[in-house]
């Protein structure tokens, strides 16, 4: 054990889990599409261009908003978006 | 206790006075005793001459297991083996009860103080413990190739910040854990930004990586356990495009005792205490949180601070509040505070000869944090040089004297920070356009003291741009220690 060439391992000593994605919608027929606002400058306008665009395509649009771009979503408000959406855009960053 | 005393362990040196005075006794009682006897010796197996029952302990296996902290040292056992009763040193009453022979030494004066163990000289105790006590790490052991230069083997397996790191070897860690009471194995918390529980064990193995002295190791506990709190939001901190990193402040009588500098160069370079401490965090945060630069850190600059951004306050002036008293903590307690900040902005005053004139002076420089025609956005510290300092305990100043006048002088209304304004796009929003905004926050201005007794310098910490309850906030945190 004294030896100096063990060294202990300092990291976390697992590898992050590999996510697989979710099956891409094969069309937005009848679809829900969640928009996410971070709360960052301008997402509100972006994700309004985003909202008129899905409009015509007879998209149901929900709008979901984090309370500060500094924290992760609340869990509450993850599971909320996966219960009513088929699928999501998060207007990330400014 | 003879009556019920079954077998003998005599624990001796031959480097040691004592052991070499006692020597007639020793013989006595081997005669006497025969094979209930045996002595130890710790330094040479010939000693002592003429007994024959003599064991090897230069191993000090026997010595470590049996706690010896002074040879020599005489111990009785039951039949069972149970410990009855030792002595230590020479005491000739305590060995004639203990071996129940009332003439043992009756020659030899009546008590002589024994040496030091071998088995607990410095530095030794943490060897015999990985030997013989079969401490148990939970963490993977890695043990690089033969070829492998060690220092290389860090850098290798992205364990290191960019600059040598300490091997963490067994005996490292071991002699680090030794440095707080904290159980190896018990949890600090979650470490963003892969959120993964972190033991005291993992945050020791990384204070090694980082050079630290075992002393700085509650220092380091009470840093992380202030990263995590909620209000401190070290998560986005880390992952921000900002430059932003934590700033680690410590107060009380740990600082000193730890060596710390809070006076010339204290932001500079050359002590360990602050070199190391801060960079244990940053390593931490790195090696178990994941949060490595370029991955989750998506910092577009960064700053030199996170390599290491850790000072301690100067507290020679018991009339000026320390920042962990404003926080509400005692002078004799030692705190540790986290601020998300970054870089130096000089406030260079060497005219000023009245408080009105000094503290307007830091107001103005104040304005820039950020940017001059952003307001109550990001957090500040404003590092008081001692000159400064004493120019307002001399005209009878306090802290909280210079925090009003700071605050009434960064007071302005809303329209003369509108976008356009100066020739300027950036600027508050028009909604402010008829409002008084204050530069700072509530709370959102922070006044420590550092640096050498000489040079009319302050300085600003300027904070990232997400602060308060939307993002991050001053915390400090009790460091807990029964050393100090």
């Amino acid at each position: 054990m004294a030896n100096d060439r063990i060294l202990l391992d300092p990291t976390a000593e697992s590898k992050p889990t590999e996510r697989q994605l979710q099956a891409r919608l094969q069309s937005l027929d009848d679809a829900t599409v969640g928009l996410l606002d971070i709360s960052k400058p301008r997402g509100k306008e972006f994700l309004d261009e985003i909202e008129r665009q899905l409009a015509p395509l007879g998209v149901t649009v929900r709008r979901y908003t984090k309370p500060t771009f500094t924290r992760t979503a609340p869990r509450e408000l993850i599971q909320r978006i996966a219960s009513e959406c088929d699928a999501v855009v998060e207007g990330l960053a400014d | 206790m003879s009556t019920r005393a079954n077998r003998f362990s005599l624990i001796v040196k031959q480097d040691c006075p004592t052991c070499q005075l006692v020597l007639p006794a020793v013989h006595q009682l081997a005669a006497e005793l025969g094979e209930s006897l045996v002595v130890y010796c710790q330094d040479d197996p010939t000693f002592p001459p003429g007994v024959e029952a003599v064991k090897d302990d230069r191993k000090l296996e026997y010595s470590f297991l049996n706690r010896i902290e002074t040879v020599p040292t005489l111990i009785a056992f039951d039949a069972r083996d149970r410990e009855l009763a030792r002595t230590e040193g020479w005491d000739r009453s305590a060995w004639q009860a203990l071996t129940g022979q009332p003439s043992l030494g009756e020659k030899l004066p009546p008590f002589k103080p024994g040496c030091g163990s071998k088995s607990v000289a410095p530095g030794i105790e943490e060897q015999l413990a990985l030997r013989f006590a079969e401490v148990r790490f939970q963490a993977r052991q890695v043990e690089p190739a033969e070829s492998e230069d060690i220092m290389e083997a860090c850098f290798e397996r992205g364990w290191s910040d960019g600059l040598p790191v300490v091997p963490p070897t067994p005996l490292r860690v071991l002699r680090m854990l030794r440095g707080s009471d904290r159980d190896p194995g018990s949890l600090i918390g979650d470490i963003p930004p892969n959120n993964v529980p972190c033991s005291v064990e993992k945050a020791a193995i990384n204070a090694v990586l980082a050079g630290c002295k075992p002393d700085y190791f509650p220092t380091v506990l009470a840093s992380i356990e202030a990263a995590l709190q909620d209000a401190f939001c070290m998560h986005g901190l880390l992952c921000t495009t900002y430059f932003s990193a934590p700033v680690v402040i410590v107060n009380g009588p740990v600082s000193r005792q730890i060596g710390m500098n809070s006076g010339v160069n204290a932001l500079g370079q050359g002590n360990r205490a602050n070199a190391t401490i801060g960079r244990a965090l940053q390593l931490l945060i790195r090696n178990v949180g994941g949060g490595l630069p370029g991955g989750i850190d998506r910092a577009t600059l960064g700053n030199p601070g996170k390599y290491t951004y850790c000072f301690a306050e100067d507290e020679s002036e018991v009339d000026w509040q320390s920042l962990a008293q404003d926080r509400g903590f005692e002078r004799s307690d030692s705190v540790v505070s986290l601020f998300a900040g970054e870089g130096l902005q000089p406030i260079m005053d060497q005219l000023s000869r009245s408080p009105e004139s000094l503290a307007r002076s830091m107001a103005a420089s104040l304005r820039s944090v950020a940017h001059v025609k952003r307001y109550s956005m990001a957090d500040a510290i404003l590092i008081v040089c001692p000159e400064h300092r004493r120019l307002f305990k001399d005209h009878g100043w306090s802290k909280e004297d210079l925090r009003r006048a700071l605050f009434d002088e960064l007071m302005i209304s809303g329209a003369q920070l509108l976008p356009g304004v100066g020739g300027m796009a950036e600027g508050m929003p028009e909604k402010f356009k008829d409002k008084l905004l204050n530069k700072f926050r509530d709370d959102g201005l922070h006044i420590v003291t550092a640096g050498g007794t000489a040079g009319m310098f302050s300085a600003i910490i300027s904070g990232w741009v997400a602060a308060g309850e939307r993002g991050s906030q001053l915390v400090s945190q009790l460091i807990k220690s029964n050393h100090y």
